[in-house]
């Protein structure tokens, strides 16, 4: 006997695959912005700062909404992707890209901590044997955050597999395009009978939110934010 | 020929220092917070002079007038610092292996090591070395550097006595065997006799003598001849 149902299955891969391509494309503006802050003196630094957490402080729907004026089909940039053929409007790359700015600030946050816990006489000494800062980021700095960097993937996934109100907005609930296990979850409570799948969903969205928090936990305590000392 | 004309400020620590040597290996030389590591630092570009000169046998590192201000990064310098910095993440082999320039034979590669009798750490992470390992490697990554001079920061600080004695040799050793400029900040009258060849005394951010070993170390008390002596031991 399969443990879910078919509709339930779909709807877990594709959460699987929306939180996925989410994260992986929040990662590199993720990894710019937190290297801004965490290494940059600028003008209007906390409203660069602000802007990049609002997801986190905006009702979800508010983001929805604001994805949906702006990348919906009549949005200034949802019009040009319509002409390109490249509509993401109530498709599951839409789904994608609400699980993604809603994942941003967690990785962001995750990632500013965890180059701001990297010894900057590391970076220093890496310039004088001739690195520039491209390979500086990539030699010293990214890999001395790797726990971090990993605690905010973990924490980022669980938060794209977890998004709803900003998926529902703007993508609305289509069986295999754009129901992730949340809306799916939702959709089951609002239907007679349907308590048994909605626990099923229930666990298994439990599951998942524990393993990424174990993760993110692990990363941490092990030295994730910990300042990395240099050698004597 | 080292030349040095740099003023620099630090909170309320200011420092103006202005000579020209000629020597192969200059100390600088004075108290704790009298200005040498900062010297150190900006001729390695990571601190910035507010004007002055820096150019070391003719390259010209920093020139405030001509608007020079060479990137770290393009000094072409080799560092070690009192507190090593090496990278954590990387084995030795690849510590030693960073800032070599492409093209560097296996070959002196190779030489650097066992001059400094690193063969059996290659695999190691810096976290599994003792202090003296510690600084050894700090010293081959420098010397693969191919540097047009080495710059040391008290590079036997906080080195317990055998560490202290196997370090010392080691660069004995290289400078006897390299032709390479190097200045050295130290505090330590015996690491200026066993090193260097003219010292820059340093107090309060001003110079206040430049002179050869044998004048530094006849006004220190200390004979001529404890030159070739071993140093003495010291330990913290």
């Amino acid at each position: 006997m399969d443990v879910l149902t078919p509709a339930e299955t779909v709807a877990l891969a594709l959460s699987f695959k929306v939180s996925l391509v989410g994260v992986a494309c929040s990662l590199p503006v993720a990894i710019g912005c937190a290297w801004l802050l965490a290494r940059k003196r600028f003008y209007g630094k906390p409203l660069f700062e602000g802007l990049l957490l609002l997801p986190l402080i905006l009702p979800p729907v508010v983001t929805g909404y604001i994805l949906l004026i702006v990348f919906g089909h009549h949005g200034a940039i949802g019009r040009w992707l319509d002409a390109a053929g490249l509509s993401i409007a109530f498709r599951w790359t839409g789904a994608a890209l609400a699980a993604a700015v809603m994942a941003f600030p967690l990785l962001v946050v995750a990632l500013r901590n965890a180059f701001e816990s990297v010894d900057r006489r590391l970076e220093n000494a890496a310039a004088t044997l001739g690195a520039g800062a491209w390979r500086i980021f990539f030699s010293v700095t990214l890999p001395l955050s790797m726990r971090g960097l990993v605690a905010g993937l973990a924490l980022a996934f669980a938060r794209a597999f977890g998004e709803f109100g900003a998926t529902i907005t703007f993508v609305s609930s289509i069986p295999g395009q754009t129901r992730t296990l949340p809306i799916a979850l939702y959709e089951l409570i609002s239907t007679p009978g349907g308590e048994g799948g909605a626990l099923r969903l229930t666990l298994v969205a439990g599951i998942v939110a524990l393993l990424a928090g174990v993760i993110a936990a692990l990363m941490l305590l092990r030295g994730g934010t910990r300042r990395t000392e240099v050698e004597a | 020929m080292i030349e040095l004309d740099l003023a620099l400020q630090r909170g309320e620590f200011s420092l103006e220092l202005a000579l020209a040597s000629p020597a192969r290996a200059l100390a600088l030389f004075g108290p704790s917070g009298c200005g040498k590591t900062s010297t150190l630092l900006a001729i390695a570009g990571l601190l910035q002079p507010r004007h002055g000169r820096i150019a070391i046998n003719d390259h010209v590192l920093f020139d405030s007038r001509a608007g020079v201000d060479v990137a770290t990064a393009r000094r072409g310098l080799g560092v070690v610092f009192q507190d090593a910095r090496l990278f954590p993440h990387l084995a030795v082999r690849e510590n030693l292996r960073y800032g070599m320039p492409r093209g560097t034979t296996a070959q002196a590669f190779d030489d650097v090591v066992q001059l400094l009798q690193l063969p059996a750490l290659l695999k190691r992470k810096p976290g599994q070395l003792s202090g003296g390992q510690i600084r050894r490697v700090a010293i081959g990554r420098a010397l693969l550097r191919q540097p047009r001079a080495l710059l040391l920061d008290e590079p036997l600080a906080n080195l317990h006595r055998e560490a202290r004695v196997e370090v010392l040799e080691h660069l004995r050793g290289l400078k006897r065997e390299f032709e390479q400029t190097t200045i050295l900040v130290t505090h330590q009258p015996d690491e200026v006799m066993a090193l260097a060849d003219q010292v820059a005394r340093i107090e309060d951010g001003r110079l206040t003598a430049l002179e050869d070993v044998r004048t530094f170390m006849a006004s220190a008390g200390i004979p001529v001849r404890a030159r070739a002596a071993p140093i003495a031991s010291k330990s913290g």
